[in-house]
């Protein structure tokens, strides 16, 4: 079980055993600028970007960029003796579709987060709590439940919903959304990056189920069904139809 | 109800199964008053598309009446008698904004199968396998019709259901894949087929002004039925398509080929037989032998049209051929819903009664019996109709 979060294709990871060297120093910064721009619209894809952790780049970002530099490239040591056996188990994924409707109506739709889990199927439920701090419940296996409080980091109306779970969650988790107009008369182009780190003991099982085995899948399966609640007013569906036996 | 259902290659039964619900705001539920068994059926009678499932329920062609309707259907009303297009498409999405309906983004829940296959996802399609969304087909006594305020179209009282059901699917086929050839007054075009949908391209080809339509087939009653259409006839078996399409062309030609053939053409030679090896032990999932026939035959500059399905990988295609000869090559599942209300309007017109490729009527509880016999094309059998 274990073996199935720490997954697969999502890091880079290539040179971890390596000594950090100046160069490993410099391209942590690159990395830093090379996120700030994937969520601010310029960057295209997050492949390569071995930048440690979305969470403290979104937070550098609301809180003014650059003296987050420093901390990025600087682990901690029980970040180091991890990457070293190979126990780094960030899970992060990014996945982009086009909705055919304007910025405003995808915003104001994803921005009353409670609207989430009518299309994200690992949900129960968001619970607004004020206006950026929120309850999320997931649904896990065995009448286990994942539960956590998360806050928005960063608001940008019709641009960017940036948000992370508060510090003592099980499973930390961050993500972003980004609505960018598409070419034309083509709608919205809508970003997803989600990144969460597994547990270990207990609750890894159930978180591994929790977010599936691939994760790519479900976030592509999420966007899909944004898509087809925005597009065309309901989610396609085959459950619970007729079958011969 | 009773429905027919698929549980393995060559073993399609009548089972009965719970009625169709409604599932989602948009859906109708439609009593099938007609359905029929079509070319692309038999793909999955012959087991060459991948992940259905048993007890998966068939039928893509249909037509009905409104039983019960979803609480966002307004256009429709119970007891409205309705044609469906074999494309299940949202009306929203980029794609279907732009009239290319079987490229549907919305329609197909398991999307994620797809895009592994093909890059992207097609539309979802009725009884036609799970990577095309699982649907379940109206080859049943009620359907479950999704995006039923954008797909259906009524149909008059005064034309029977013989002459509208083929509006669901291989009416606008066969008049797609000649709209596709781009036909110019003096053009010859030539049809790989003459299975239901071939006799439609023939039709369509002759209805945009073709110069002159010829068809290729080795069985004789759908060579007959293309001759009384107007077309000239190769039999395939008896002299060679390339060398008879050329002689007839001055040396030029056809400036369009159609392929209304698709994966499980029969090939005569030895290209022929390595393609069925190898598609009876997967390397290779279509028998491309017509494709290649219509591209070597193709005048230069001209176009390739392939209504015909293929479904994964085929071997030997004459790249070379498509681009030195600089062709252009047309395909698709057919956008229905964009012709549904021109094509109705020429039935209406008395321009053309589809009925002319019936060649079997039956009950539903006959459906096994109807796929065997279209498959084998026993009995002199072009297209079979199914009465619920
Ligand atoms: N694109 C679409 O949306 C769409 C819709 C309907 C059907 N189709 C496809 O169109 C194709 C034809 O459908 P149909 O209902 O007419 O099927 P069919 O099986 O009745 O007809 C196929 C015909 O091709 C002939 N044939 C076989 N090998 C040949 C060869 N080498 N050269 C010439 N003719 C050959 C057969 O004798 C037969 O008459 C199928 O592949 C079907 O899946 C596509
Ligand atoms: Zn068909
Ligand atoms: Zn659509």
């Amino acid at each position: 079980m274990e073996e199935t979060v720490s997954s697969r294709n999502i890091r880079q990871g290539d040179d971890r055993l390596a000594p950090k060297t100046d160069e490993n120093k410099k391209a942590g910064i690159n990395d830093t600028e090379r996120w700030a721009s994937l969520i601010m619209g310029g960057a295209m894809v997050l492949r390569g970007l071995q930048s440690r952790s979305l969470q403290g780049v979104i937070m550098a970002i609301a809180g003014g960029g650059l003296a987050y530099h420093g901390t990025t490239s600087d682990q901690s040591l029980p970040d180091k003796l991890s990457e070293a056996a190979g126990l780094d188990q960030d899970i992060r994924v990014e996945k982009t579709v086009t909705i055919n409707k304007p910025v405003e109506m995808l915003y104001s739709y994803w921005r009353n987060l409670e609207n989430l889990p009518r299309f994200m199927s690992h949900l129960e439920s968001i619970q607004t709590l004020d206006e950026t701090r929120s309850h999320w419940k997931a649904k896990a296996p065995m009448n286990m439940s994942v539960e956590w409080d998360a806050e928005i980091v960063e608001d940008r109306p019709n641009q960017l919903i940036a948000w992370t779970a508060v510090a003592d969650a099980d499973v930390p988790n961050a993500g972003f959304v980004r609505f960018k107009p598409a070419p034309g008369d083509r709608g919205t182009e809508v970003k997803v990056v989600i990144e969460y780190s597994p547990p270990g003991g207990a609750l890894t099982a159930a978180v591994a189920k929790l977010f599936g085995e691939e994760p790519e899948q479900q976030v592509g399966d999420a966007l899909s069904k944004f898509k087809q609640l925005m597009e065309a007013g309901e989610i396609a569906t085959v459950e619970g139809q007729s079958k011969g036996h | 109800m009773k429905a027919v259902c698929w549980h393995g290659k060559e073993d399609v039964r009548v089972d009965t199964v719970p009625d169709p619900t409604i599932l989602n705001p948009r859906d109708a539920i439609i009593k099938v008053t007609s359905t029929a068994i079509c070319g692309s059926d038999l793909h999955l009678y012959d087991g060459y598309i991948p992940t259905m499932q048993s007890g998966d329920i068939l039928g893509h062609e249909f037509m009905g009446e409104v039983v019960e309707l979803g609480k966002d259907v307004k256009n429709l009303k119970q007891g409205d008698r309705v044609v469906i297009p074999f494309t299940i498409s949202c009306g929203g999405c980029f794609f279907c904004n732009r009239d290319l309906w079987s490229l549907c983004d919305n329609s197909n829940p398991n999307a994620w199968m797809a895009e592994k296959f093909y890059g992207h996802s097609p539309a979802g399609l009725y009884g036609y396998s799970h990577l095309l969304g699982g649907y379940a087909g109206g080859q049943a006594e009620y359907v479950r019709v999704p995006f039923a305020d954008v797909g259906p179209i009524k149909v008059p009282e005064h034309l029977t259901d013989e002459q509208v059901l083929f509006l669901t699917d291989i009416f606008p086929t066969g008049y797609m894949a000649a709209e596709n050839c781009d036909i110019q007054p003096d053009d010859t075009v030539a049809v790989w087929g003459c299975g239901p949908v071939g006799q439609f391209a023939i039709r369509s080809a002759q209805m945009m002004g073709a110069a002159q339509v010829l068809a290729i087939d080795r069985i004789p009653e759908r060579l007959e039925m293309a001759r009384k259409s107007g077309a000239t006839v190769i039999n395939y078996e008896e002299v060679d398509p390339g060398e008879a399409l050329k002689e007839m062309t001055g040396g030029r030609g056809p400036d369009a080929c159609i392929d209304a053939v698709g994966m499980e053409a029969h090939g005569t030679d030895v290209m022929g037989v390595i393609d069925t090896v190898k598609q009876a032990t997967k390397l290779e999932t279509g028998r491309p032998y017509a494709l290649r026939q219509a591209i070597a035959a193709c005048r230069k500059g001209g176009t390739v049209s392939v209504p015909g399905v293929y479904g994964g990988f085929i071997d030997h295609m004459p790249m070379g051929a498509v681009v030195n000869k600089a062709l252009t090559l047309k395909s698709g599942q057919t956008h229905v819903q964009r012709y549904l209300k021109p094509l109705l309007d020429k039935i209406s017109e008395g321009e053309i009664d589809p009925s002319f490729v019936i060649t079997h009527r039956m009950s539903l509880d006959q459906a096994p019996e109807g796929y065997k016999t279209f498959r084998d094309k026993k009995d002199n059998c072009i297209k079979v109709v199914l009465q619920p």
